[in-house]
């Protein structure tokens, strides 16, 4: 059984050096090799595979030695603490956003299946919503940060990253509940029915646990956009302590130090996959006395 | 002897005025007598399911009235007069066995340890002590329909409404769960609404056997069974029991106005 749950894992490992491998050898030999070749990689005069270069593809071990230098020059914490410290800073961004999302998209969906009218006069509009493209949306809402304070609250950066995070995960769990809460069979509402049980009451009782397997897929898509949400919004406003900014600062010194910014790109999917991992976790919990489905 | 249920010149259409209208039920009028065993059986489409519906205030007559110990059926809902039971067991699958039976319970607002101890009686009653804790999709589909009726009769109603609740099962143990049924409202004294397509079933069942036919839904006979309380196994093979089953059988032909028509959906078993 412990050699089975270790199975995922050890695939996973195994693609990420391939993936490695694959990257390695391409910059060490087959590019420099397509190099030489005029004719060969180009489709219709159109190049199309990558020169291998130090600035293009840097070294997989020049990106992890990169971890080991300090931040900027002279500064005390080296790259992997503040690749660390972002991640981190990103992924607490993007809990609380998930949460916020997934109270929204719950709330949203108690609506829809409560009252159909609501459901008719809303879904047309969750659906335009995510059609919002989010890089405009982010300058839009650090604006409101002048405009807008409630009870001596004031809108930071931070804010916008929020928000941004729970507009995106919003959306798949309003789908996913809506469709759990309908999900009931008639005949378990005419006994919930039968038993005089009130709507609030009969959505506690078989609404709500009947969405359970329906949440776990739309949280596993809400988790992804709300990590997307996060590091978009911390590029596009300037928040500085999350990992996508890094990102946008270590791409400044693409020259001079080109393999840097890999390792932010790796923060971000350490975050991915944190967050996947919370998630999943989350699931076991709550379908623990369920009938376990397979699923990979 | 009051009345457990008096249903009287009921009618009920759906899609009232509508191309799709469809008269369900037409001038049905039943009582049924506190303790009694009565059994509904039809072709489909008859209303016999829309006739318990409204006696369980699922629906609501389009005329005539029905009285459910002397209330209304909506006052004998909220008071939980009756239980029910489906043809799918519909236990929660999130919830133990036990939980499933204290439903009910839950939802009259009983404190813990009174549905603890009430849940356990019930499981004694269906011959299952032991599987208080087990989830549903570890009990066969007669151990589940057995949670079901454990459930309907948690809250010790006076009256109990079965959908073909056995219609799911293989026939060794669905001959097995109706002597079980019978032991049950024995010894709860309850009063039994039965719906069924099985004809062996309602007259091996039941004090008497409404015969509904379809187009509009209507009650053409009424059978007196009467095989007295001593039923077992050996009441299957008896000349009474085949006498009432071709008496029902008849009762199934003569509802309906055209000869040689096939009687769709009555289970001949």
């Amino acid at each position: 059984m412990k050699l089975r749950s270790l199975r995922p894992a050890a695939f996973g490992i195994l693609a990420l050096a391939l993936l490695l491998a694959a990257w390695e050898s391409y910059r060490n030999w087959f590019g420099p090799w397509l190099g030489t070749k005029r004719e060969v990689g180009k489709v219709l005069g159109f190049k199309l595979l990558p020169r291998a270069n130090d600035l293009a593809m840097p070294s997989v071990f020049d990106m992890g030695r990169e971890f080991g230098k300090p931040q900027v020059r002279g500064s005390s914490t080296n790259v992997f603490e503040a690749v660390l410290e972002g991640t981190f800073n990103s992924l607490k961004l993007a809990v609380v956003a998930l949460i916020l999302g997934t109270l929204i998209g719950i709330g949203a969906a108690i609506l829809m299946s409560r009252f159909k009218v609501v459901q008719r006069g809303l879904m047309p509009y969750l659906v335009i919503s995510q059609t919002i493209p989010l890089i405009a949306l982010a300058p839009l809402t650090v604006t409101w940060g002048g405009e807008i304070s409630i009870l001596g609250f004031e809108w930071q950066k931070w804010t916008s990253a929020l928000v941004l995070g729970a507009f995106l995960s919003f959306f798949p769990i309003a789908v996913g509940a809506l469709r759990g809460f309908n999900s009931p069979d008639p005949a378990a509402l005419e006994l919930m029915d039968s038993y005089a049980s009130s709507w609030w009451s009969t959505w506690r009782k078989l609404r709500l646990p009947a969405a359970i397997p329906y949440l776990a897929p739309a949280m596993r898509l809400a988790g992804s956009a709300a990590v997307f949400g996060v590091v978009v919004s911390e590029l596009s406003v300037g928040l500085t302590d999350g990992v996508g900014y890094l990102i946008l600062a270590y791409l400044q010194e693409g020259t001079s130090r080109p393999a840097k910014v890999f390792t932010a790109v790796a923060g971000t999917v350490v975050l991915g996959l944190l967050m996947a991992a919370l998630i999943n976790a989350a699931d076991r919990f709550f379908t623990r006395n369920r009938p376990q489905e397979e699923f990979s | 002897m009051t009345l457990a249920v008096d249903v009287a010149g009921v009618h009920k259409v759906f899609n009232s005025g509508r191309p799709n209208q469809v008269d369900a039920l037409s001038d049905v009028s039943l009582q049924v007598t506190a303790g009694e065993f009565v059994s509904l059986i039809g072709p489909s489409g008859c209303g016999k399911s829309t006739l318990l519906r409204l006696i369980a205030d699922l629906l609501e007559p389009t005329a005539g009235t029905i009285a459910v110990n002397g209330k209304s059926p909506r006052q004998a809902r909220l008071d939980q007069d009756y239980g029910m039971a489906f043809q799918q067991a519909g236990l929660f699958e999130w919830r133990s066995v036990a939980k499933n039976i204290e439903l009910p319970l839950e939802l009259k607002g009983w404190d813990k340890d009174k549905r603890r101890a009430r849940a356990k009686e019930m499981l004694e009653l269906v011959k299952l002590p032991d599987r208080a804790d087990a989830m549903p999709w570890q009990l066969s589909g007669g151990q589940q329909q057995r949670i079901a009726i454990a459930r309907a009769l948690a809250a010790h109603p006076s009256l109990l409404l079965m959908d073909e609740p056995f219609g799911a099962l293989d026939e060794m143990t669905r001959e097995h769960m109706q002597a079980e049924l019978l032991r049950i409202c024995a010894a709860t004294q309850t009063t039994v609404v039965f719906v069924t397509h099985s004809i062996p079933e309602a007259v091996y069942l039941s004090d008497r056997v409404v015969v509904m036919s379809a187009g509009p839904g209507r009650i053409t006979s009424i059978v007196s069974v009467g095989l007295g309380g001593g039923r077992d196994e050996d009441t299957r093979e008896a000349k009474q029991f085949y006498e009432k089953i071709t008496e029902v059988r008849e009762g199934l032909r003569g509802g309906h106005a055209i000869a040689g028509q096939q009687i769709k959906g009555v289970d001949d078993r």
